[in-house]
C-alpha cells in the first residue's frame, strides 16, 4: 500500500508527518476554545439571568 | 439609476451578513456543510497525490510535496489579503465583525505560512541543495510569517478591543504588501532559486501547465485547504464574537 519513495522517503514522510501535525493542533485548538468560549458564555449568561 | 439602486441593495446585503447576529445564524447553517467538503476534497487530493501519483523525472517522489506546499502558500498569502480587507473595513466603517474576522485569520494564517516555509525547506534540501536561501520570494514568505506572528502578539498585547483593533489593522495594512511580494517576487526580481507560479510557468510568451496526473490531486488539495481555512474562519470568527460578548458580561459583573 504504501508507495516506494526511493532516496527521498525521509523528506516526504517528514514534510507530511510535520504539515499533518501543524493542521491538527491548528484544528483542535480551534475546536476546544470555540467550546471553552460557549460555554463560559452561556453561563455569563444563565447568571445574567438568575 | 435602477443598476446604482441594485448595486446599493447587494451592498446593504453584504453588510446585513456582517452584523454579528446575522452572521452567527448564517455562519452555523453554513459550517456543517463546509467541514464535511474540506474533509472530502483534503483527504481525497492528499491520499490521491500520495499513493497515486508517479514520480516526476527529475524530482523523483519528492513532489509529492507539491500537494502540501502549494495549497499551503495560497492560503498564507490570500489570508492575509483577507487580513488586509477585514482591517481595512473595520478602520473604515468601525465594523467589528470585519476585524474579528481578520484575527481570527490570523492563527490559520500562521499555521499554512509555516507548513509552506517547513515543507519547502524539505523540498528545497535535495532540490536545490540546501534548506533555505535568502531569496526574494522565500525571503518576503519568511516577513510574511513575522508579520502574522506579530499581528497575533499585538492582539494579545492590549486590553482594550479598540485600540487594539485600531493597531493590529494598520499592522496588517502594512504586511500586506509582504504579502503580495511573496506572491510576486519572482517576476520584478530576476534572482532566487524559486521557481514562478507553479501552477501554470509562464515565460511571458508561452505558458506551460504542470502535467494533468500531478494537477487533477493538486486541485483537489488546494479546494480542500481553501474549504478548510473557511471553516476555521467561520468557527474562529464565532469564538471571537462569543469571547468579545463574554468579556462584556465580565465587565459588567465587574461594576456591580
Amino acid at each position: 500500500m504504501m508507495p516506494d519513495l526511493g532516496n527521498y522517503a525521509v523528506e516526504v514522510i517528514s514534510a507530511y508527518g510535520l504539515s499533518l501535525t501543524v493542521l491538527g493542533f491548528l484544528i483542535v485548538t480551534s475546536v476546544v476554545r470555540n467550546a471553552r468560549v460557549k460555554q463560559r458564555l452561556a453561563e455569563a449568561e444563565a447568571r445574567k439571568d438568575a | 439609476m435602477a443598476p446604482t439602486r441594485k448595486l446599493k441593495g447587494y451592498w446593504d446585503a453584504f453588510w446585513r451578513l456582517a452584523n454579528p447576529k446575522v452572521f452567527m445564524g448564517w455562519s452555523r447553517r453554513l459550517l456543517p456543510f463546509i467541514i464535511v467538503m474540506a474533509a472530502f476534497c483534503l483527504s481525497t487530493g492528499l491520499i490521491w497525490g500520495f499513493f497515486f501519483t508517479p514520480d516526476d523525472a527529475r524530482q523523483g517522489s519528492t513532489v509529492k510535496i507539491i500537494y502540501l506546499h502549494v495549497p499551503a502558500a495560497l492560503v498564507a498569502i490570500n489570508g492575509y489579503l483577507l487580513m488586509f480587507f477585514g482591517s481595512l473595513f473595520w478602520l473604515i466603517r468601525r465594523q467589528h465583525v470585519s476585524v474579528l474576522i481578520a484575527k481570527a485569520t490570523a492563527p490559520i494564517g500562521m499555521a499554512m505560512t509555516a507548513i509552506a516555509l517547513l515543507t519547502g525547506a524539505i523540498w528545497g534540501q535535495p532540490m536545490w541543495g540546501t534548506y533555505w536561501v535568502w531569496d526574494p520570494r522565500l525571503t518576503s514568505f519568511f516577513v510574511l510569517f513575522l508579520f502574522y506572528i506579530g499581528y497575533i502578539v499585538l492582539w494579545s498585547a492590549i486590553e482594550d478591543h479598540d485600540t487594539a483593533a485600531d493597531l493590529t489593522s494598520i499592522l496588517a495594512l502594512v504586511g500586506s504588501g509582504f504579502a503580495l511580494l511573496s506572491r510576486y517576487a519572482v517576476l520584478f526580481w530576476s534572482q532566487g532559486l524559486h521557481q514562478g507560479t507553479t501552477v501554470a510557468i509562464s515565460d511571458g510568451v508561452q505558458q506551460e501547465r504542470i502535467s494533468d496526473v500531478f494537477f487533477q490531486p493538486l486541485l483537489l488539495s488546494m479546494a480542500g485547504f481553501c474549504l478548510m481555512f473557511l471553516a476555521l474562519l467561520l468557527i474562529g470568527t464565532r469564538t471571537e464574537l462569543r469571547a468579545r460578548r463574554l468579556k462584556m458580561f465580565e465587565v459588567r459583573e465587574q461594576m456591580l
